[in-house]
């Protein structure tokens, strides 16, 4: 596998109270893999994300993408944030939505965008929605538009900032299986951010685990599980249970050891 | 009581009827004196002055200047606003002048205007633009700050150009607000374009009122405050109705009807 997203001794250092979000944290994402950064609150793992995104620039340390270096916002890296409700824009419908992605791409014949942005829409299971106002729609169908939207520009990359956080447990169970099948589907790279540590272990095929405050990284471990992964059987695999444990304890360490140097 | 009486606009509808009808019995039976007409009486000055015209015309004079006045208003406040909510720099120069300039009452720009665009028609129509920009400017810049951080993000991520990101996010994100602005200025417009009116003009609503009280035509007065009520009343309602085609996501989102 070939590396694809490097990220090189990435610094992030807060203008307004001049304490790091993250320090020295490096680590590379191979073509296709799929990536679970987890922490305990207020570790930076957001703040990352958005600085490989180029979202936000790192105070030292530099991302490259496919080789080239992270300046801003790349077209084959699409981002899915954890509001929703507000990265959805509410005064366009479902379709509108995703069709934003695509509308001002040179070269693209509006007919055939149409009918791109229907084709992600159906792949979401929002195949019926496409008129709808987001308002109208529960809160997993709103971040399946989301989804699909960001699927609309066919990116090679997503990351995605706690996505599912906001989301009742069934949603949240329903848009876990969705999302491995799209990445399966479309060969897609994906580095997703949680705190919860059953979503990492579920998804990824390897977590990496954030300190507490300034974050770096504690701990990195590959997850053996085959795809495709059982919301029942993978979650009671004996290896499942063991890494769980051992990741458990690393994370209450974390904790503790936030609360202590907490203000 | 019965429930559609008190849950539904009836009563106040009702009302209206009544203190009509009370108008109309003190001014026959009880007060008689030439400042407080039946309402009949009125109504009748009023028809009068509709049917050969002299009504319509002046409605059309106040409409002409008040909408003129708005209109820029709209215009000017709307992209000021849009370019100081959007521009940190544009907004940090601006906005204590803006908060300088805001609480003076529209009125007091009067004598200023006389001095330096005379007594006529562009007089009214400055003084109500002055007046009822400001709080277009306000609402507009406020309502482009209050957009989420995430949503210019999206913006981004999805390749927008700053005119893209103007035409997708800023411009519908701030319209609930935007609309705020209008209909608070619509109401100030009317009111300074009839205050114009009565300081100095030859016609207009605020012209005729303000001539008929002066000879003694005290039915034509209230004539002429009614019709002002009726203006008023209807410009509001025009705007609710296409306030509401323009922004129902907002008031359905936020569960106003």
């Amino acid at each position: 596998m070939s590396n694809y997203l490097e990220v090189n001794n990435l610094e992030k250092r807060f203008a307004a109270h001049g304490r790091n979000a993250f320090e020295d944290i490096s680590f590379v994402v191979a073509k296709g893999e799929f990536v679970a950064l987890i922490g305990p609150s207020g570790c930076g793992k957001s703040t990352l994300l958005h600085v490989a995104a180029g979202l936000s620039s790192p105070t030292s340390g530099h991302i490259s993408l496919g080789g080239e270096l992270v300046t801003g916002p790349r077209s084959e890296l699409m981002f899915v944030f954890q509001q929703y409700t507000k990265s959805i824009f509410p005064w366009k419908t479902v379709l509108e939505n995703v069709r934003l992605a695509v509308k001002y791409l040179p070269n693209v014949d509006r007919k055939q965008m149409t009918e791109l942005c229907h084709a992600q829409l159906e792949h979401v299971g929002l195949g019926r929605y496409s008129n709808y106002y987001p308002y109208q729609l529960s809160g997993g169908m709103q971040q399946r538009v989301a989804i699909a939207r960001a699927l609309a520009r066919r990116p090679q990359i997503l990351l995605m900032d706690e996505p599912f956080s906001a989301l009742d447990a069934m949603m949240r169970v329903e848009l876990q299986d969705l999302l491995l099948n799209l990445w399966d589907e479309l060969n897609l790279t994906i580095v997703f951010v949680t705190h919860d540590l059953d979503e990492a272990l579920y998804l990824a095929q390897r977590v990496i685990v954030l300190s507490a405050s300034p974050g770096r990284i504690a701990e990195v471990v590959k997850v053996p599980l085959g795809y495709p992964r059982n919301q029942v059987a993978s979650r009671s695999d004996p290896q499942y249970l063991q890494l769980r444990e051992r990741l458990y304890s690393v994370m209450t360490e974390q904790v503790t050891r936030a609360r202590a140097a907490g203000p | 009581m019965s429930d559609w009486l008190t849950q539904s606009r009836a009563s106040g509808l009702i009302l209206i009827v009544v203190l009509l009808l009370l108008w109309e019995l003190s001014a026959l039976y009880l007060v008689n004196t030439p400042t407080w007409p039946p309402v009949t009486r009125i109504f009748h000055a009023w028809i009068a002055n509709v049917l050969d015209g002299t009504l319509p015309l002046h409605l059309l004079a106040t409409l002409w200047r008040q909408m003129l006045g708005y209109g820029l208003a709209v215009v000017l406040g709307i992209l000021m606003g849009l370019a100081m909510g959007y521009y940190r720099p544009l907004y940090n120069l601006f906005e204590p002048l803006v908060e300088a300039i805001r609480p003076i009452p529209g009125p007091a720009y009067l004598p200023i205007l006389v001095l330096f665009v005379g007594i006529g028609h562009e007089m009214k129509v400055v003084l109500v633009l002055v007046a009822s920009f400001f709080p277009i400017l306000l609402n507009t810049f406020s309502g482009v700050r209050s957009i989420d951080p995430v949503q210019f993000d999206t913006a981004r991520t999805l390749g927008l150009n700053t005119l893209q990101t103007f035409r997708e996010l800023v411009i519908p994100a701030a319209s609930p607000q935007i609309l705020t602005g209008m209909r608070i200025s619509l109401a100030i417009s009317l009111i300074l374009a009839v205050l114009g009116e009565m300081i100095v003009s030859n016609d207009g609503l605020g012209y005729y009122t303000l001539l008929a009280q002066r000879t003694f035509r005290v039915p034509e007065m209230y004539a002429g405050i009614f019709t002002l009520a009726m203006l008023g009343y209807t410009l509001n309602r025009v705007f609710l109705l296409v306030e509401s085609r323009l922004i129902r996501w907002h008031q359905e989102s936020s569960g106003r009807r």
